[in-house]
């Protein structure tokens, strides 16, 4: 352990008790990596807090013998943005797990970092209402990393993001400070420092206490799975319903590998022979959801779907999820192992970059298979590899790497839900101008000026650039522990 | 280099293709005369503009159609005037329900040009008028923001010049897209005092085949209150509910539900049930939206959980009856978002008295008051009125920290910052 560290361990102690702190060699290493286990370093030293005094405390030693510190919640980032520093402070928050209040009247509640997303939900239900970003990872994935990441989800196409739904934090900065950001009435006083808080992974400080807002349940939910001869008539499909004035909560589609994948993996019974599946799934006034549901339905018949299923009950909706929910994991069983891309594309461009994707596809003989948010233009293409076979590997990431650099050409983004983290920094450049980085580095800079919260996350350093993105081998140990369904 | 000629001055401004005049009184912010005005033509014309200015170390203001130029504390120095109505430009991508507008397109233009297509930038302005830069520089949000959200959640991307002349972009063109700090939020509601906004690109929603407003006038602010909480939980899933209160009379609530044809009666039915002698419409009223008042009245920005909102609006009224004046209240109760107006010539120690007294109160319940606008005769900066634009800003010293990185010396509209930066 480095000096400096180990100096540190009985003031950690003092702040954190002996069960709070953990320096055992085979302890620190569960934490090694997050949901991206291509990146693993051995944290310094990992502590456990219980209270918002406690992360200052700790936050404070490390700000006064710099020593840098790395957030981490429920570790199901895919950006390996909880990646631990070797000779730094992990500060996990699976301590701080209390819903603190759910308060009906004002359609808030008030959490723990540490709280799983689908918690609150399940806090909510009995009133009526429930919390709206819902991450595949929901019933593991801690609300303070969904605010690290401003974690989507299926239904983010028409409720959006964390940072549509957090109005208030407590944060821990950098320097140790306890700052109150927002809180239960918008619109808080001065610079929306809440609103760039939310999405910076733990480079700005760590939040310790988060109110949200919590909708209202939907008064009616229906789900629709249409199966189309082709990837084309489908995304032609997803333009049709847009243009028609509609928007579902989620729009899903899936091409022919990731169906047969999932077929084999949870015999979700999709239509056979379909070249791409569209689960549309529409919320809100009853009349309004059966007004748009028979449009919807007829759209995707207009545009030459051979099946339409309809699920109007939670059971229903479950299956026709199924197929979808299972696969990532899926997919983990038909290859030895994969990468799994997140980009964004304007939606408009969808047809074109998945005939690019199919076209790389086939010139480098590496399989990919094609998972995605349609609604919002979110691709999640999964680069199958043999990782026994040599260069594999290599050409895999190629191909992984050249799916981000069309979703570029076209004006989209390098991420649209899993964060930068370490994996994408070396990415941003390719997005954003040296002017632009230079910038977002100021504002960092403004918050952690001695560049000791989660450093080397986010933004290229050159220490960084150079390494392949993340390979995932078989699915992911939480998929595996039945703690997780992916997206 | 403060003695540097206009002639001079004249040279390095325009040197990047702005057009550089002198400043008139109608150029004034807040009776402060600007020496130079200049007109950039694009971004790049901007970045050179800002650059020059920091050199010679002169203190910048952005105005577009200048409409809500009073917003604001007054400018401690405004040596140029940057006029934003040539930084024009509409890129609509309809199939992506994404538009990038330049920051001088008039918002007019803009629904307009929104419509043809059958979408909207679902912001009702509450200053008719405006441009896109001014509307997202003082963060207006319309009663729709209740169920789409404020401004800031319907802004993708952003393009700014920083106080040094650096144009620097964040966000980009797609609506889901989490690459990089989204510094478009710190941008919104600044009134530019972090950079100057040269393009901004946003989110658009389908333009809904129908509406009703459905509203009620309220006996008090206790029954106000609880329609408003009715409205909130019903399934109906209204758009905005919206409080009016004049200075004189009783309040009322507007609740608009937008949607499909085929529903909307049955939901506008639903919500008339929850209210007393309701009244529906099928169109809004001319003044849906706009701030309460006159434009030369002093302007509070009130905020509430919304379980208080209209309780807050009473709080409001009764401090300014406390001190011999009275207010006008009117916004979003369903967000808790809503402005009051004091008379234009109100004494100016009773608009002090009424900000302390129902700030406090409003505290208590978990809300701030801030001085969005001044009247007039409150806005000479050199007069000491003891009054608190501000009050208390959670974060300050951070806020501090951003604008020291940004704006070092002090150049993009000093004064107008939080806590007076």
């Amino acid at each position: 352990m480095p000096e400096p560290l180990h100096a540190l361990l009985p003031r950690l102690r003092a702040v954190c008790g002996d069960d709070g702190v953990i320096t055992d060699t085979a302890r620190r290493r569960t934490y090694e990596s997050d949901g991206i286990t291509y990146h693993a370093a051995l944290p310094g030293v990992v502590v456990l807090p219980t209270s918002t005094a406690q992360v200052a405390a700790v936050v404070s030693l490390c700000a006064e013998h710099g020593v840098p510190f790395v957030p981490r919640g429920a570790g199901t980032g895919l950006s390996a943005g909880a990646l631990p520093h070797t000779e730094g402070v992990l500060i996990v928050t699976s301590r701080m797990r209390s819903i603190l209040e759910i308060d009906v009247a004002n359609e808030r509640a008030v959490v723990q970092p540490g709280v799983a997303n689908l918690d609150i939900t399940r806090a909510a239900a009995p009133h009526g209402y429930y919390y709206a970003p819902d991450p595949s990872s929901q019933q593991v994935c801690s609300v303070g990393g969904n605010i690290a990441e401003n974690s989507g989800g299926a239904h983010c196409l028409k409720y959006g993001f964390t940072v549509n739904h957090v109005l208030g934090l407590e944060v821990v900065t950098p320097a140790g400070e306890v700052v109150r950001l927002g809180g239960k009435a918008a619109d808080a006083p001065g610079y929306d420092l809440l609103g760039a808080f939310i999405g910076s992974e733990g480079t700005l400080g760590i939040a310790t206490e988060v109110t949200v807002r919590l909708l209202r349940a939907p008064q009616k939910v229906r789900t629709l799975l249409a199966a189309f001869p082709t990837m084309d008539a489908g995304g032609a499909a997803v333009s049709a319903i847009i243009a028609a004035g509609v928007l579902p909560a989620a729009v899903e589609m899936m091409d022919a590998l990731s169906i047969e994948a999932a077929e084999a993996a949870v015999a979700c019974g999709y239509p056979a022979g379909a070249g791409a599946v569209l689960i549309v799934e529409l919320d809100g006034p009853a009349a309004d959801v059966d007004a748009q549901f028979e449009e919807v339905a007829a759209l995707c018949r207009a545009e030459g779907a051979f099946e339409i299923r309809t699920a109007s009950d939670a059971a229903e909706r479950a299956r026709i999820w199924k197929g979808r929910k299972s696969a990532f994991a899926a997919v983990g069983r038909i290859s030895p192992a994969y990468i799994v891309q997140d980009g964004v594309v304007p939606r408009t461009s969808l047809p074109e970059v998945l005939r690019r994707i199919a076209e790389l596809s086939a010139e480098s003989g590496i399989r990919v298979a094609n998972v995605f948010h349609a609604g919002d233009g979110n691709l999640h293409p999964l680069v199958l590899f043999d990782d026994a076979e040599p260069g594999a590997a290599e050409r895999a990431a190629e191909v992984s790497g050249a799916i981000l650099d069309l979703c570029i050409e076209h004006g989209g983004s390098i991420t649209g839900e899993h964060g930068v983290g370490v994996d994408k920094a070396c990415h941003m450049p390719e997005m954003f101008s040296p002017a632009d980085l230079e910038t977002m580095d100021l504002f960092r800079g403004a918050f952690d000026p001695a560049g000791i919260a989660n450093p080397e996350k986010l933004l290229p350093t050159p220490r960084l650039c150079g390494e392949r993105p993340g390979v995932r081998k078989g699915v992911h140990p939480l998929v595996e522990r039945g703690a997780a369904e992916q997206f | 280099m403060h003695e540097a000629t206009t002639t001079t001055l004249t040279e390095a401004l325009s040197a990047g293709g702005a057009a550089v005049r002198e400043g008139t009184s109608a150029d004034a912010v807040h009776g402060r005369v600007p020496r130079l005005v200049a007109t950039p033509p694009d971004t790049a014309a901007a970045s050179a503009l800002l650059a020059a200015a920091h050199r010679h170390g002169l203190a910048s203001i952005a105005r577009g159609n200048g409409t809500a130029l009073a917003w604001g504390a007054p400018p401690l120095r405004c040596d140029l005037l940057v006029d934003t109505t040539a930084l024009t430009g509409i890129e609509h991508a309809a199939g992506d329900l994404v538009v990038r507008a330049g920051a001088g397109t008039p918002l007019a233009d803009l629904r307009d040009h929104l419509a043809r297509a059958g979408q909207r930038l679902t912001l009702d302005p509450p200053v008719p008028g405006g441009t896109v830069g001014g509307a997202v520089a003082t963060g207006l949000s319309g009663p729709r923001r209740m169920l789409h959200g404020p401004l800031r959640d319907l802004i993708i991307g952003m393009t700014v010049v920083r106080a040094d002349g650096v144009a620097a972009s964040s966000g980009g063109r797609v609506v889901k897209n989490v690459a990089g700090y989204d510094l478009g939020k710190l941008h919104t509601g600044a009134l530019g005092t972090l950079g100057l906004i040269t393009s901004v690109t946003f989110r658009l929603h389908p333009v809904p085949p129908a509406l009703r407003l459905v509203s009620a006038q309220a006996p008090d602010a206790a029954v106000l209150q609880e329609w408003t909480a009715r409205a909130l939980r019903s399934a109906a899933v209204p758009a905005a509910v919206e409080l009016r209160w004049p200075a004189e009379g009783p309040p009322r609530l507007q609740v608009l539900l937008e949607g499909a044809r085929g529903g909307i009666d049955a939901r506008a039915a639903e919500v008339a049930a929850l209210l007393d002698a309701p009244h529906t419409a099928e169109a809004l009223p001319p003044d849906w939206g706009a701030p309460p008042g006159g434009a030369r009245d002093t302007l509070l920005k009130v905020t509430a959980p919304v379980s208080a909102s209209a309780l807050a609006a009473r709080t409001v009224r009764e401090a300014a009856r406390a001190l011999g004046t009275s207010a006008d209240v009117g916004g979003s109760a369903g967000a808790g978002v809503l402005y009051a107006a004091l008379p234009a010539d109100a004494d100016p120690e009773a608009v002090a008295g009424v900000v302390a007294r129902a700030r406090a109160a409003l505290a208590e319940a978990g809300g701030t008051l801030t001085v969005a606008r001044t009247a007039p005769h409150l806005a000479d900066p050199a007069l000491d009125l003891g009054l608190d634009r501000w009050g208390p800003v959670g974060g300050l010293a951070l806020m501090r920290a951003v604008k020291d990185r940004f704006d070092p010396h002090r150049l993009l509209s000093p004064g107008r910052g939080p806590g007076g930066m």
